[in-house]
Protein backbone atom coordinates (compact mmCIF):
# COMPACT_ATOMS: atom_id res chain seq x y z
CA UNK A 1 0.00 0.00 0.00
CA UNK A 2 0.75 3.88 -0.74
CA UNK A 3 2.19 5.90 1.77
CA UNK A 4 1.05 9.15 2.06
CA UNK A 5 3.22 12.38 0.97
CA UNK A 6 5.56 13.05 3.67
CA UNK A 7 5.59 16.70 3.34
CA UNK A 8 2.13 18.54 4.19
CA UNK A 9 1.07 20.73 1.49
CA UNK A 10 1.02 24.64 3.10
CA UNK A 11 -2.78 24.99 2.77
CA UNK A 12 -5.15 21.74 3.62
CA UNK A 13 -6.91 20.63 0.51
CA UNK A 14 -10.52 21.07 1.02
CA UNK A 15 -12.51 18.34 0.17
CA UNK A 16 -16.62 17.55 -0.30
CA UNK A 17 -18.39 14.22 -0.51
CA UNK A 18 -21.96 13.61 -1.52
CA UNK A 19 -24.17 10.48 -2.04
CA UNK A 20 -26.86 10.65 -5.00
CA UNK A 21 -28.18 7.29 -6.52
CA UNK A 22 -26.25 5.60 -4.12
CA UNK A 23 -26.41 3.51 -1.26
CA UNK A 24 -23.39 4.88 1.30
CA UNK A 25 -21.40 2.29 0.29
CA UNK A 26 -18.60 3.95 -0.66
CA UNK A 27 -18.36 6.33 2.25
CA UNK A 28 -18.33 3.24 4.35
CA UNK A 29 -15.42 1.82 2.12
CA UNK A 30 -13.74 5.57 2.30
CA UNK A 31 -14.03 4.75 6.06
CA UNK A 32 -12.09 1.80 5.64
CA UNK A 33 -9.08 3.20 4.72
CA UNK A 34 -8.91 2.97 8.87
CA UNK A 35 -5.80 4.41 10.44
CA UNK A 36 -4.76 6.26 7.07
CA UNK A 37 -7.78 8.61 7.82
CA UNK A 38 -5.28 10.30 10.63
CA UNK A 39 -2.88 10.77 7.65
CA UNK A 40 -5.46 12.25 5.64
CA UNK A 41 -6.96 14.96 8.22
CA UNK A 42 -3.24 16.41 7.91
CA UNK A 43 -3.88 16.79 4.59
CA UNK A 44 -7.03 17.75 3.98
CA UNK A 45 -10.42 19.25 5.62
CA UNK A 46 -13.98 18.18 4.67
CA UNK A 47 -16.34 20.35 3.59
CA UNK A 48 -19.85 19.35 2.51
CA UNK A 49 -20.05 15.85 3.43
CA UNK A 50 -22.01 13.56 5.19
CA UNK A 51 -19.03 13.52 7.47
CA UNK A 52 -19.76 17.29 8.15
CA UNK A 53 -23.25 18.18 7.97
CA UNK A 54 -22.61 20.78 5.78
CA UNK A 55 -25.34 21.35 3.75
CA UNK A 56 -24.34 23.47 0.85
CA UNK A 57 -20.86 22.71 -0.91
CA UNK A 58 -18.33 25.52 -1.02
CA UNK A 59 -15.41 25.94 -3.12
CA UNK A 60 -13.24 22.77 -2.86
CA UNK A 61 -10.07 21.50 -4.20
CA UNK A 62 -11.44 17.93 -4.51
CA UNK A 63 -14.84 16.51 -4.81
CA UNK A 64 -15.93 12.84 -4.80
CA UNK A 65 -19.45 11.68 -6.05
CA UNK A 66 -21.31 8.59 -4.71
CA UNK A 67 -24.01 7.59 -6.95
CA UNK A 68 -25.37 7.89 -9.92
CA UNK A 69 -28.15 11.05 -10.68
CA UNK A 70 -31.83 9.16 -10.61
CA UNK A 71 -34.05 12.47 -9.35
CA UNK A 72 -34.14 16.60 -9.56
CA UNK A 73 -32.52 16.79 -6.54
CA UNK A 74 -28.96 14.70 -7.70
CA UNK A 75 -28.40 16.95 -10.84
CA UNK A 76 -28.90 19.79 -8.82
CA UNK A 77 -26.39 18.85 -6.12
CA UNK A 78 -24.29 17.58 -9.26
CA UNK A 79 -24.02 20.75 -10.65
CA UNK A 80 -23.23 22.68 -7.63
CA UNK A 81 -20.21 19.92 -6.69
CA UNK A 82 -19.17 20.95 -10.72
CA UNK A 83 -18.83 24.51 -10.35
CA UNK A 84 -16.99 24.56 -6.87
CA UNK A 85 -14.94 21.52 -7.29
CA UNK A 86 -11.78 22.30 -9.44
CA UNK A 87 -11.20 18.06 -9.47
CA UNK A 88 -14.42 16.37 -9.71
CA UNK A 89 -14.15 11.89 -9.09
CA UNK A 90 -16.72 10.04 -9.91
CA UNK A 91 -16.67 7.54 -6.91
CA UNK A 92 -18.00 3.63 -7.38
CA UNK A 93 -19.71 1.38 -9.91
CA UNK A 94 -22.72 3.85 -9.78
CA UNK A 95 -21.29 7.27 -10.22
CA UNK A 96 -19.45 5.54 -13.07
CA UNK A 97 -22.14 3.42 -14.64
CA UNK A 98 -25.96 4.02 -13.19
CA UNK A 99 -25.07 0.68 -11.32
CA UNK A 100 -27.66 -0.92 -9.29
CA UNK A 101 -30.68 1.93 -9.46
CA UNK A 102 -30.08 1.88 -13.41
CA UNK A 103 -30.99 -1.44 -13.26
CA UNK A 104 -34.61 0.33 -13.70
CA UNK A 105 -33.56 1.74 -16.95
CA UNK A 106 -35.60 -0.55 -18.97
CA UNK A 107 -38.92 -0.15 -17.03
CA UNK A 108 -41.45 3.20 -17.48
CA UNK A 109 -40.94 4.68 -14.50
CA UNK A 110 -44.71 4.80 -13.94
CA UNK A 111 -44.37 0.59 -14.29
CA UNK A 112 -41.99 0.84 -11.28
CA UNK A 113 -43.78 3.46 -9.08
CA UNK A 114 -46.94 1.51 -9.43
CA UNK A 115 -45.05 -1.52 -9.18
CA UNK A 116 -44.16 -0.29 -5.75
CA UNK A 117 -46.54 2.31 -4.15
CA UNK A 118 -50.08 0.55 -5.71
CA UNK A 119 -49.37 -3.11 -6.37
CA UNK A 120 -47.21 -4.74 -4.09
CA UNK A 121 -48.47 -7.29 -1.75
CA UNK A 122 -50.08 -5.95 1.18
CA UNK A 123 -50.61 -2.41 0.35
CA UNK A 124 -54.53 -1.13 0.37
CA UNK A 125 -55.30 2.05 -1.36
CA UNK A 126 -51.78 2.77 -2.38
CA UNK A 127 -50.30 5.82 -3.81
CA UNK A 128 -47.75 7.49 -5.47
CA UNK A 129 -46.47 10.15 -3.13
CA UNK A 130 -46.66 13.57 -4.67
CA UNK A 131 -45.79 15.77 -2.00
CA UNK A 132 -44.15 19.03 -3.64
CA UNK A 133 -40.64 18.51 -1.61
CA UNK A 134 -39.64 15.31 -2.81
CA UNK A 135 -37.27 15.66 -5.89
CA UNK A 136 -38.72 14.39 -9.26
CA UNK A 137 -37.44 11.18 -10.06
CA UNK A 138 -35.72 11.17 -13.81
CA UNK A 139 -37.08 8.63 -16.34
CA UNK A 140 -33.87 7.29 -16.57
CA UNK A 141 -31.24 7.15 -13.90
CA UNK A 142 -27.33 8.23 -15.47
CA UNK A 143 -24.05 7.97 -14.68
CA UNK A 144 -22.72 11.44 -13.63
CA UNK A 145 -20.80 11.64 -16.89
CA UNK A 146 -23.47 12.18 -18.33
CA UNK A 147 -24.57 14.95 -16.94
CA UNK A 148 -21.29 17.05 -16.16
CA UNK A 149 -18.14 16.73 -16.70
CA UNK A 150 -15.85 14.37 -14.55
CA UNK A 151 -12.35 14.53 -13.63
CA UNK A 152 -11.46 10.73 -12.77
CA UNK A 153 -13.20 7.55 -12.54
CA UNK A 154 -12.78 5.03 -9.30
CA UNK A 155 -14.71 1.94 -10.03
CA UNK A 156 -15.77 -0.64 -7.66
CA UNK A 157 -18.97 -1.88 -5.90
CA UNK A 158 -17.46 -0.43 -3.69
CA UNK A 159 -13.12 0.99 -4.44
CA UNK A 160 -11.89 -1.12 -1.61
CA UNK A 161 -9.96 1.09 1.11
CA UNK A 162 -6.81 0.50 -0.41
CA UNK A 163 -7.79 1.64 -3.81
CA UNK A 164 -9.32 4.82 -2.73
CA UNK A 165 -6.26 5.99 -0.48
CA UNK A 166 -3.59 4.60 -3.52
CA UNK A 167 -6.27 6.78 -5.58
CA UNK A 168 -6.10 9.89 -2.93
CA UNK A 169 -2.77 9.85 -2.16
CA UNK A 170 -1.90 9.85 -5.84
CA UNK A 171 -4.16 13.09 -6.39
CA UNK A 172 -2.77 15.03 -3.45
CA UNK A 173 0.79 14.21 -4.32
CA UNK A 174 0.18 15.82 -7.74
CA UNK A 175 0.62 12.03 -9.23
CA UNK A 176 -2.27 11.07 -12.25
CA UNK A 177 -3.97 8.62 -10.01
CA UNK A 178 -3.86 5.07 -11.09
CA UNK A 179 -5.65 1.98 -10.02
CA UNK A 180 -2.52 -0.75 -10.36
CA UNK A 181 -1.75 -4.39 -8.74
CA UNK A 182 -5.10 -5.40 -8.78
CA UNK A 183 -6.76 -2.27 -7.09
CA UNK A 184 -9.31 -2.21 -10.35
CA UNK A 185 -12.29 -3.67 -10.13
CA UNK A 186 -16.10 -3.40 -11.23
CA UNK A 187 -17.73 -5.46 -8.87
CA UNK B 1 11.24 -20.01 -40.97
CA UNK B 2 9.57 -16.81 -42.66
CA UNK B 3 9.15 -14.17 -39.55
CA UNK B 4 7.22 -10.92 -39.42
CA UNK B 5 8.18 -8.56 -36.18
CA UNK B 6 5.83 -7.74 -33.08
CA UNK B 7 6.50 -4.27 -31.59
CA UNK B 8 10.01 -5.27 -32.81
CA UNK B 9 10.53 -8.59 -32.19
CA UNK B 10 10.64 -11.69 -34.36
CA UNK B 11 8.02 -13.72 -35.04
CA UNK B 12 8.11 -16.77 -36.73
CA UNK B 13 4.85 -18.06 -39.13
CA UNK B 14 3.51 -20.41 -41.68
CA UNK B 15 1.87 -19.80 -44.49
CA UNK B 16 -1.71 -18.94 -43.80
CA UNK B 17 -1.22 -18.36 -40.32
CA UNK B 18 -2.53 -15.39 -38.80
CA UNK B 19 -1.18 -12.62 -36.95
CA UNK B 20 -2.94 -13.54 -33.82
CA UNK B 21 -2.16 -17.00 -34.25
CA UNK B 22 1.30 -16.76 -35.12
CA UNK B 23 1.77 -14.66 -32.45
CA UNK B 24 0.21 -16.48 -29.62
CA UNK B 25 2.40 -19.51 -30.18
CA UNK B 26 5.50 -17.50 -30.23
CA UNK B 27 4.49 -16.58 -26.39
CA UNK B 28 3.25 -13.00 -27.28
CA UNK B 29 -0.23 -11.97 -25.74
CA UNK B 30 -2.56 -9.88 -28.32
CA UNK B 31 -6.12 -10.21 -26.86
CA UNK B 32 -9.20 -10.86 -28.39
CA UNK B 33 -12.74 -11.96 -26.96
CA UNK B 34 -14.34 -13.61 -30.35
CA UNK B 35 -11.25 -15.36 -31.29
CA UNK B 36 -11.14 -19.45 -30.18
CA UNK B 37 -8.63 -21.39 -31.43
CA UNK B 38 -11.07 -24.38 -32.54
CA UNK B 39 -12.61 -22.04 -35.10
CA UNK B 40 -12.08 -19.90 -38.10
CA UNK B 41 -11.53 -16.24 -37.22
CA UNK B 42 -14.76 -13.99 -36.87
CA UNK B 43 -13.06 -10.77 -37.33
CA UNK B 44 -15.84 -9.25 -34.79
CA UNK B 45 -14.65 -8.21 -31.87
CA UNK B 46 -11.88 -6.11 -33.10
CA UNK B 47 -10.14 -6.40 -29.96
CA UNK B 48 -6.90 -7.57 -31.31
CA UNK B 49 -6.68 -4.82 -33.75
CA UNK B 50 -2.92 -4.37 -34.90
CA UNK B 51 -1.22 -2.00 -37.16
CA UNK B 52 0.57 -4.22 -39.96
CA UNK B 53 2.50 -2.10 -42.72
CA UNK B 54 1.20 0.92 -41.65
CA UNK B 55 -2.73 -0.33 -41.78
CA UNK B 56 -5.36 -1.07 -38.70
CA UNK B 57 -5.91 -4.50 -39.09
CA UNK B 58 -7.58 -7.33 -37.22
CA UNK B 59 -4.83 -9.83 -36.35
CA UNK B 60 -7.51 -12.87 -35.94
CA UNK B 61 -8.20 -12.67 -39.58
CA UNK B 62 -5.03 -11.21 -41.32
CA UNK B 63 -2.44 -13.94 -42.34
CA UNK B 64 0.97 -12.81 -41.52
CA UNK B 65 3.25 -11.72 -43.82
CA UNK B 66 6.94 -12.01 -44.52
CA UNK B 67 8.82 -9.08 -43.33
CA UNK B 68 5.80 -7.16 -41.59
CA UNK B 69 6.43 -4.76 -39.03
CA UNK B 70 3.53 -5.50 -36.67
CA UNK B 71 2.34 -2.91 -34.03
CA UNK B 72 -0.09 -4.22 -31.14
CA UNK B 73 1.18 -3.60 -27.57
CA UNK B 74 1.92 0.55 -28.28
CA UNK B 75 -0.01 3.31 -26.63
CA UNK B 76 -1.76 4.08 -29.65
CA UNK B 77 -3.37 0.53 -30.39
CA UNK B 78 -4.36 -0.14 -26.07
CA UNK B 79 -6.25 3.13 -26.58
CA UNK B 80 -8.18 2.33 -29.24
CA UNK B 81 -8.77 -1.22 -27.72
CA UNK B 82 -9.98 0.57 -24.69
CA UNK B 83 -12.15 2.63 -26.44
CA UNK B 84 -13.74 -0.69 -28.56
CA UNK B 85 -14.49 -2.04 -24.62
CA UNK B 86 -16.00 1.41 -23.47
CA UNK B 87 -18.40 1.02 -27.15
CA UNK B 88 -19.23 -3.38 -25.96
CA UNK B 89 -20.22 -1.89 -22.46
CA UNK B 90 -22.51 0.66 -23.21
CA UNK B 91 -24.42 -1.32 -25.70
CA UNK B 92 -25.17 -3.86 -23.20
CA UNK B 93 -26.00 -3.65 -19.70
CA UNK B 94 -23.05 -5.01 -18.26
CA UNK B 95 -23.18 -4.67 -14.23
CA UNK B 96 -20.32 -6.28 -13.08
CA UNK B 97 -21.99 -6.16 -9.08
CA UNK B 98 -24.65 -8.70 -9.70
CA UNK B 99 -23.41 -10.80 -12.60
CA UNK B 100 -22.27 -14.74 -11.45
CA UNK B 101 -19.24 -14.28 -14.09
CA UNK B 102 -17.79 -11.89 -12.44
CA UNK B 103 -14.08 -12.41 -11.69
CA UNK B 104 -14.21 -15.01 -14.91
CA UNK B 105 -15.29 -12.25 -17.15
CA UNK B 106 -13.02 -12.06 -20.73
CA UNK B 107 -14.86 -8.50 -21.34
CA UNK B 108 -14.26 -7.77 -17.55
CA UNK B 109 -10.45 -8.74 -17.85
CA UNK B 110 -9.83 -7.32 -20.85
CA UNK B 111 -11.39 -4.01 -19.18
CA UNK B 112 -8.95 -4.06 -16.41
CA UNK B 113 -6.08 -5.17 -18.57
CA UNK B 114 -6.76 -2.02 -20.47
CA UNK B 115 -7.12 0.05 -17.49
CA UNK B 116 -10.54 0.85 -18.61
CA UNK B 117 -11.82 3.63 -15.76
CA UNK B 118 -15.57 4.83 -17.31
CA UNK B 119 -17.61 3.75 -20.40
CA UNK B 120 -17.17 7.38 -21.46
CA UNK B 121 -20.02 7.00 -23.72
CA UNK B 122 -23.74 7.29 -23.34
CA UNK B 123 -25.14 4.02 -22.34
CA UNK B 124 -27.50 2.59 -24.16
CA UNK B 125 -29.59 0.45 -21.52
CA UNK B 126 -31.03 -1.94 -23.96
CA UNK B 127 -33.96 -4.04 -23.10
CA UNK B 128 -32.99 -7.59 -23.20
CA UNK B 129 -34.96 -9.80 -21.11
CA UNK B 130 -33.33 -13.01 -19.29
CA UNK B 131 -34.78 -16.42 -20.35
CA UNK B 132 -34.47 -18.89 -17.26
CA UNK B 133 -36.71 -21.57 -19.32
CA UNK B 134 -34.06 -24.09 -19.66
CA UNK B 135 -34.03 -26.21 -16.46
CA UNK B 136 -29.67 -26.40 -16.35
CA UNK B 137 -28.63 -23.12 -17.81
CA UNK B 138 -29.74 -19.45 -17.77
CA UNK B 139 -29.72 -17.14 -20.59
CA UNK B 140 -28.97 -13.54 -19.32
CA UNK B 141 -29.02 -11.70 -23.07
CA UNK B 142 -27.90 -8.43 -21.21
CA UNK B 143 -24.04 -9.02 -21.61
CA UNK B 144 -24.58 -10.33 -25.30
CA UNK B 145 -21.39 -8.88 -27.08
CA UNK B 146 -22.45 -10.90 -30.86
CA UNK B 147 -19.14 -13.32 -30.55
CA UNK B 148 -21.28 -15.76 -31.86
CA UNK B 149 -19.04 -18.32 -30.06
CA UNK B 150 -21.82 -19.78 -29.03
CA UNK B 151 -23.32 -19.78 -32.17
CA UNK B 152 -20.66 -21.59 -34.08
CA UNK B 153 -19.71 -24.03 -31.15
CA UNK B 154 -23.78 -25.45 -31.24
CA UNK B 155 -24.06 -25.28 -35.17
CA UNK B 156 -19.88 -26.36 -35.82
CA UNK B 157 -19.29 -29.32 -32.99
CA UNK B 158 -22.48 -29.79 -31.13
CA UNK B 159 -24.65 -30.11 -34.39
CA UNK B 160 -27.36 -28.34 -32.86
CA UNK B 161 -28.28 -24.87 -34.05
CA UNK B 162 -29.68 -23.92 -31.06
CA UNK B 163 -28.38 -20.13 -31.24
CA UNK B 164 -28.36 -17.22 -33.95
CA UNK B 165 -28.29 -13.78 -34.40
CA UNK B 166 -30.64 -11.37 -35.69
CA UNK B 167 -31.22 -8.18 -36.93
CA UNK B 168 -28.96 -5.42 -37.79
CA UNK B 169 -26.50 -2.75 -36.56
CA UNK B 170 -28.45 -1.44 -33.44
CA UNK B 171 -31.22 -3.65 -33.46
CA UNK B 172 -28.77 -7.08 -33.79
CA UNK B 173 -29.00 -9.59 -30.86
CA UNK B 174 -28.79 -13.27 -30.11
CA UNK B 175 -32.25 -15.23 -30.52
CA UNK B 176 -32.56 -18.82 -29.72
CA UNK B 177 -34.10 -21.31 -32.46
CA UNK B 178 -37.22 -22.80 -31.00
CA UNK B 179 -40.50 -21.47 -32.22
CA UNK B 180 -41.07 -19.82 -29.22
CA UNK B 181 -37.80 -18.31 -28.83
CA UNK B 182 -37.41 -20.20 -25.18
CA UNK B 183 -34.03 -22.23 -24.95
CA UNK B 184 -35.75 -25.29 -22.80
CA UNK B 185 -37.88 -25.58 -26.07
CA UNK B 186 -34.48 -26.75 -27.52
CA UNK B 187 -32.43 -29.79 -27.27
CA UNK B 188 -29.50 -27.96 -26.11
CA UNK B 189 -27.77 -29.40 -23.30
CA UNK B 190 -25.91 -28.33 -20.24
CA UNK B 191 -22.45 -30.99 -21.61
CA UNK B 192 -22.65 -28.83 -25.30
CA UNK B 193 -19.83 -27.22 -25.51
CA UNK B 194 -22.04 -23.82 -26.44
CA UNK B 195 -22.87 -24.27 -22.69
CA UNK B 196 -19.02 -23.34 -21.77
CA UNK B 197 -17.53 -21.25 -24.35
CA UNK B 198 -19.30 -17.74 -23.77
CA UNK B 199 -16.98 -15.26 -22.87
CA UNK B 200 -18.62 -13.14 -21.12
CA UNK B 201 -22.05 -14.15 -18.59
CA UNK B 202 -24.83 -14.73 -21.07
CA UNK B 203 -24.66 -18.28 -20.48
CA UNK B 204 -24.72 -19.68 -16.93
CA UNK B 205 -25.11 -22.93 -15.85
CA UNK B 206 -28.04 -22.66 -12.52
CA UNK B 207 -26.91 -23.92 -9.61
CA UNK B 208 -23.56 -22.54 -9.59
CA UNK B 209 -23.60 -19.15 -8.34
CA UNK B 210 -21.00 -17.91 -6.36
CA UNK B 211 -19.70 -21.42 -5.19
CA UNK B 212 -15.85 -19.94 -6.58
CA UNK B 213 -16.20 -17.07 -4.40
CA UNK B 214 -15.44 -13.62 -5.96
CA UNK B 215 -11.77 -12.58 -4.84
CA UNK B 216 -10.26 -16.43 -5.84
CA UNK B 217 -12.17 -16.17 -9.41
CA UNK B 218 -9.69 -16.83 -12.66
CA UNK B 219 -8.74 -12.90 -12.88
CA UNK B 220 -9.01 -11.86 -9.73
CA UNK B 221 -5.07 -13.15 -8.94
CA UNK B 222 -3.97 -12.71 -12.48
CA UNK B 223 -4.45 -10.80 -15.23
CA UNK B 224 -5.73 -12.16 -18.77
CA UNK B 225 -2.51 -11.49 -20.00
CA UNK B 226 -0.92 -13.69 -17.91
CA UNK B 227 -3.78 -16.34 -17.84
CA UNK B 228 -4.39 -16.79 -21.58
CA UNK B 229 -0.58 -17.02 -22.01
CA UNK B 230 0.00 -19.93 -19.83
CA UNK B 231 -3.31 -22.02 -21.76
CA UNK B 232 -1.34 -21.01 -24.52
CA UNK B 233 1.96 -22.85 -23.07
CA UNK B 234 0.37 -26.24 -21.70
Amino acid sequence: MSTAPTSAPARKLRVATTSLAGCFGCHMSFLDIDEHLFELVELVEFDRSPLTDIKEVGPCDIGLIEGGVCNAENVHVLRAFRRQCKTLIALGACAVNGGLPAQRNHLSLSECLREVYQFRPGIENGQIPNDPELPLPLDKVRPIHEVVRIDYFLPGCPPSGPAIWKFLTDLIAGRTPRLSGGLLHYD
Amino acid sequence: MKQFLLDGQPVPFEDGQSILEAARQAGHYIPSLCWHQDFPAHGSCKLCIVKAAGRHVSACATPAKEGWEVESDTPEMNGERRALLQMLFVEGNHFCPSCEKSGNCELQALGYEYEMLTSRFRHFFPDRPVDASHPDVLLDFNRCIFCELCVRASRDVDGKAVFALTGRGINKHLVVNAESGRLGDTDFSKDDLAARICPVGVILPKGRGFAVPIGERTYDGQSIREQKLKEEES
